[in-house]
């Protein structure tokens, strides 16, 4: 469980940061008036939007933590036996890295107002993003070809399991990102649809961060990087 | 005394206004609903009525133990399978949806000056993924072999096996399809409560001017968004173990006779995902209650929280130590010594905090102007409930008397005093308290007293006794208890005696249930603030609340939430929403 921990401890972190600068020392029962107006007691700048996105990614970022948390103790038992990556995968990280970028061109462009910029980004970006899904079926069918079925071991199992669940937060933001592209073709007010933009690559950024973590994970990386710690700390 | 700015030099408040959705018809102002207060009402309805199956659960369970062999209908496979859904729905789909998607829909943007939830759409979808997961969870009765009977926990490997009722049938199934509905559902709820206090603040309101239910209720919202990834994780995983005959958690297994396809998962590694949502789970109910009882004692006592600053860090503390302590529940499960030793004690630190919190409300009542009224009754027997309940966790979070107690009723008493009693108390005080703004009316007082003394007397006649039968070593989760030297003549007439309480008790949720539906025509006109509040939500213009909360403009917050007997004040309590310095000069 230490990586949830782990993972824990950074939010704490974030959450007590923010706490720390909420007056929580404040006498409350002293203080009459309206306070707050130039520190922004009363909430964040940020749009509402982005702060709720964040929330969201936390709850996401929890969630592959904990599967990571699962990975690492059923690892540990006997019957583990790692499974070749595909090297599809290899091409699909180029791809969702592409999309990645496609969309922080659309986001950069529609702060500067230039609409077929915005449009060629989220194209890109969702033909991109389908491209990776399409790739990780392909590595899926490769392994089961390869006779590496889900129940054979744990680590195909898993294998499946992660890819799978990142591949329904990709299809899920698809979704977002279709919705951002209708409003970028019908003529959506600039500032709304510069921040729909800036969501869908919020989100996009972070399910690649997700993706390069579970590919480590999944390649054996993150286990060696962790026996690497594990001795120096010992 | 500090006037931080003179309140007149304040420019109207406009806080950023969210897009409010207006409704254009019947079904998307009552049922398809995107007001928050509509959704709570919704919620709340839902989880009383699946928890009202859970209570003639109980009652089944309750006349097999004290008359045993009396009922045919309920066999073992109906003993376990009424265990199993009587601890889920009321942990899960009662307590967590009811204080979360009831209490914090409702409070949350009344009680920090917002129009709406920031996300309204997202905040309706939340309800109906909620109302399918109670209808899977419900469809399991009806479903090919039963609900599941795994016991509420679900350890695996018995509750996919054939010997568990629902383990090779629809059962365990449906549980954990609406387990996974439930927690996308309370993501998109959550995610509301928790932003809306974030943002959705009107001006003035600082968060250390909040009033401490919207602590509660946005601490234990942070925590179960963080908590409840985990018990996802362990059904997804199970789904597939179950459906699919992956191994994540099954052990190679022979099953009469025949070698299972499963083989080197860990049953541990379940428990300790399970527990990783159990345990925050425990508080996640918990601080919701703190914050509301410590709301209406200070109103009721007429006397501002003692130590409210020290109340926030406690539920900020409890929430980050809830975090560490999950193995407490596993002390059985072979763990390593330095590891029962850790735990114990991170469990025993969360003590302190909570007995902060206790001490406050003792001297928050201390020579208060104490008003006997329902609501106060509850939060009053909260306290004595709850501290109950905490001391056998001092027993309980010690590995050594852990271990002995740890499969008998005795654990069954802690719990359902701390996590089952000690909240439901506060639930009832906090419909009382909040009944007249919800519907304009007051709850009859005659059927409230009557309400108060059979739950809170009956309580501790049921789970009182079960302390004793716990020591004597009387098992749990055993269906039948003749024929064991435990069960002595009196053990038994104990048993006999605590299920007669338990009907005694459900029935005057009936009563309750009747007054609930009666005053909404028959009540005393309540208008708008009838217990002479603080906080915003009393301040309204209209009673119950119109779409939109406040009037044409939101309210500016000058004060905290607990100015009650101020000194040379002209009343006794000074809302929030009050411009200037009504103190005299010290």
């Amino acid at each position: 469980m230490s990586v949830i921990l782990v993972f824990l401890l950074v939010i704490a972190g974030f959450a007590g940061w923010w706490l720390s600068h909420q007056r929580l020392m404040a006498k409350p029962w002293l203080e009459q008036g309206v306070i707050g107006d130039t520190i922004g007691l009363e909430g964040s700048t940020l749009p509402t939007a982005k702060i709720g996105l964040g929330v969201f990614l936390a709850v996401v970022g929890c969630l592959f933590a904990l599967f990571t948390s699962a990975y690492f103790m059923r690892m540990a038992l006997s019957d583990w036996q790692a499974l070749p990556l595909p090297r599809v995968l290899w091409f699909n990280t180029g791809v969702l890295v592409l999309s990645s970028i496609a969309l922080q061109c659309a986001s950069v462009a529609a702060r500067r107002g230039q609409i077929d910029t915005v449009r060629l980004g989220l194209a890109t970006a969702g033909l991109t993003a389908l491209a990776f899904l399409i790739g990780q079926l392909v590595a899926w069918r490769e392994l089961t070809a390869d006779g590496y079925l889900l129940t054979a071991n744990p680590a195909n199992s898993f294998f499946y399991l992660i890819t799978g669940m990142h591949g329904l937060h990709i299809l899920g933001g698809l979704v977002g990102l279709g919705r951002t592209a209708a409003g970028a073709w019908n003529g959506a007010r600039p500032e709304r649809l510069r921040l729909s933009v800036e969501l869908c690559a919020m989100y996009w950024h972070f399910l690649l961060f997700v993706w390069l973590a579970i590919f480590a994970l999944l390649a054996g990386w993150a286990a060696s990087f962790i026996e690497i710690c594990r001795q120096l700390l010992t | 005394m500090v006037d931080v700015t003179p309140a007149d030099a304040v420019p109207p408040a406009e806080v950023a206004e969210m897009e409010l959705y207006h409704p254009h018809s019947w079904w998307t102002k009552y049922v398809f609903s995107q007001d928050a207060k509509v959704i709570a009402i919704q919620y709340s309805a839902t989880a009383t009525a699946i928890g009202m199956v859970a209570l003639v659960l109980s009652w089944m369970m309750r006349l097999q133990l004290g008359f045993p062999g009396t009922f045919d209908f309920i066999t073992p496979e109906a003993y376990y399978q009424f265990i199993t859904m009587h601890g889920m729905i009321m942990v899960i789909y009662l307590l967590t949806a009811l204080f979360l998607g009831g209490f914090g829909n409702y409070l949350i943007p009344l009680m920090v000056g917002a129009r709406d939830m920031v996300f309204p759409y997202v905040n309706m979808l939340s309800y109906w993924i909620y109302l399918l997961a109670v209808l899977v969870l419900v469809s399991s009765f009806f479903a090919p072999g039963g609900p599941t009977g795994a016991g509420w926990t679900l350890y695996p490997p018995q509750a996919i096996m054939t010997g568990t009722p629902g383990g090779q049938d629809w059962g365990i199934m449906l549980m954990l399809v609406s387990l996974i509905l439930f927690i996308i559902g309370f993501t998109m709820g959550g995610l509301n409560y928790v932003v809306t206090v974030l943002q959705g603040r009107t001006r003035g309101m600082t968060l250390m001017r909040m009033p401490l239910t919207v602590w509660g209720i946005f601490t234990a919202t942070v925590m179960a968004l963080l908590a409840f990834p985990a018990l996802f994780v362990a059904c997804v995983m199970m789904l597939f173990d179950r459906a699919l005959g992956t191994s994540f958690f099954m052990p190679a297994i022979v099953e009469m006779g025949e070698q299972l396809q499963h083989g080197g998962g860990s049953p541990i590694l379940f428990q300790h995902l399970f527990w990783f949502f159990g345990h925050p789970e425990v508080y996640i109910v918990a601080l919701p209650a703190f914050g509301i009882v410590s709301d209406l004692i200070s109103t009721h006592a007429r006397k501002n929280i003692f130590g409210y600053r020290m109340m926030v860090w406690a539920i900020v503390g409890i929430g980050a130590l809830s975090f560490i302590v999950w193995a407490h529940h596993m002390y059985v499960s072979g763990m390593h010594p330095y590891f029962g030793f850790f735990f114990a004690t991170t469990t025993l630190i969360i003590a302190i905090p909570t007995a902060i919190k206790v001490y406050n409300w003792v001297l928050t009542l201390w020579r208060g102007d104490i008003h006997l009224t329902i609501p106060m009754l509850f939060a009053l027997a909260f306290i004595v409930t709850f501290v109950n309940g905490g001391l056998t966790g001092l027993f309980l979070g010690n590995v050594v008397v852990d271990v002995p107690l740890s499969d008998t009723m005795f654990v069954v008493a802690h719990f359902h005093m701390v996590m089952g009693v000690a909240p439901i108390l506060v639930i009832f005080g906090a419909i009382y308290h909040w009944y007249p703004k919800v519907t304009g009316r007051m709850l009859n007082e005659a059927m409230g007293q009557f309400h108060f003394w059979v739950t809170f007397l009956g309580a501790y006649l049921i789970f009182f006794p079960m302390h004793y039968i716990g020591l004597m070593g009387v098992p749990r989760r055993y269906n039948e208890l003749t024929d064991m030297t435990v069960m002595t003549e009196s053990a038994h007439n104990l048993n006999s005696f605590i299920s007669i309480m338990a009907f005694l008790v459900g029935f005057a949720q009936v009563v309750f249930l009747f007054n609930l539906i009666w005053s909404i025509r028959h009540g005393r006109e309540a208008g708008g603030n009838p217990w002479r509040a603080t906080t915003l939500e009393w301040q309204t213009a209209e009673t119950p609340p119109a779409h939109g909360n406040f009037g044409k403009e939101l309210p500016i917050v000058y004060r905290w939430a607990y100015d009650y007997s101020v000194p040379g004040a002209k009343e006794d309590f000074i809302p929030q929403n009050m411009p200037g310095s009504s103190r005299e000069p010290a």
